[in-house]
């Protein structure tokens, strides 16, 4: 799956983009990112505050607890600051 | 219609285009959004901000604003509704962002431009670093922002 980061994600993270293949039973996005933290000091850094973060799958809005599929483009960000 | 550009735009021209030719419309209401060069909420308290870089995620602010101008086309009977809002880096004075509607009625024009506005603030994928004498910051959001989105979730 396609892994995006926005604004001061993408800095903390060190990347705006990662194609990543999460081990069996990563299965909502709650658990993947429990997984994506033990990726390096920085991935641990952008998800230590979960309320400054919001996640979309495939280009919608979603709760940590929906569902991820192999192919889905997942993308996490801050709330927005547009307008 | 959705324009998502780095280029500016005149709002004089955006206007005047909007709803020629259709007779129907005997309202329009337009929202300009700027660049402040000021922090904060009290101009010349804090530090100048010189401008600004407007982060999107490209598909998916067009599918978001798509999906805000649909909920307002279903809430009131409205003929025409542009969202313009560019992306990039912009100076401090420059045009960010125009929401136009057009309704047979002032009053479909003045509500549905306001609701645009605020749910374009709070669910549109866009993101402010603001460039200051003090450097750069990100933008956090606005409690007050989602106060102002909620006052239009049906009760």
């Amino acid at each position: 799956m396609n892994i995006l980061y926005f604004a001061w994600l993408r800095g903390t993270v060190g990347q705006g983009e990662e194609r990543v293949t999460p081990p069996a039973g990563i299965t909502t996005v709650g658990s993947l990112v429990a997984w994506l933290k033990t990726r390096s000091d920085g991935h641990a850094l952008a998800f230590a505050d979960l309320t400054v973060v919001r996640v979309a799958v495939n280009q919608d809005y979603v709760g940590w607890d929906h569902p991820i599929a192999t192919g889905d483009e997942i993308a996490f960000f801050p709330p927005v600051t547009g307008g | 219609m959705i324009r998502v550009q780095a280029d500016d735009f005149d709002p004089g021209a955006e206007l005047a285009a909007f709803s020629a030719g259709n007779g129907k419309v005997g309202g329009v209401c337009m929202f300009l959004g700027l660049v402040r060069d000021y922090l904060g909420d009290e101009p010349g308290a804090a530090a100048n901000v010189r401008g600004m870089t407007l982060e999107h995620y490209p598909g998916m602010t067009e599918r978001q604003l798509a999906a805000i101008e649909a909920e307002a086309r279903d809430r009131w009977p409205l003929h025409e509704v542009l969202i313009i809002h560019r992306y990039g880096r912009l100076e401090a004075g420059a045009r960010i962002v125009l929401v136009a509607t057009a309704s047979s009625h002032r009053e479909a024009a003045f509500q549905s431009c306001h609701f645009l506005m605020d749910w374009l603030k709070t669910k549109a994928p866009f993101w402010k670093i603001e460039h200051t004498d003090g450097g750069d910051q990100w933008v956090a959001a606005k409690d007050q922002d989602d106060c102002a989105a909620d006052r239009w979730n049906k009760k």
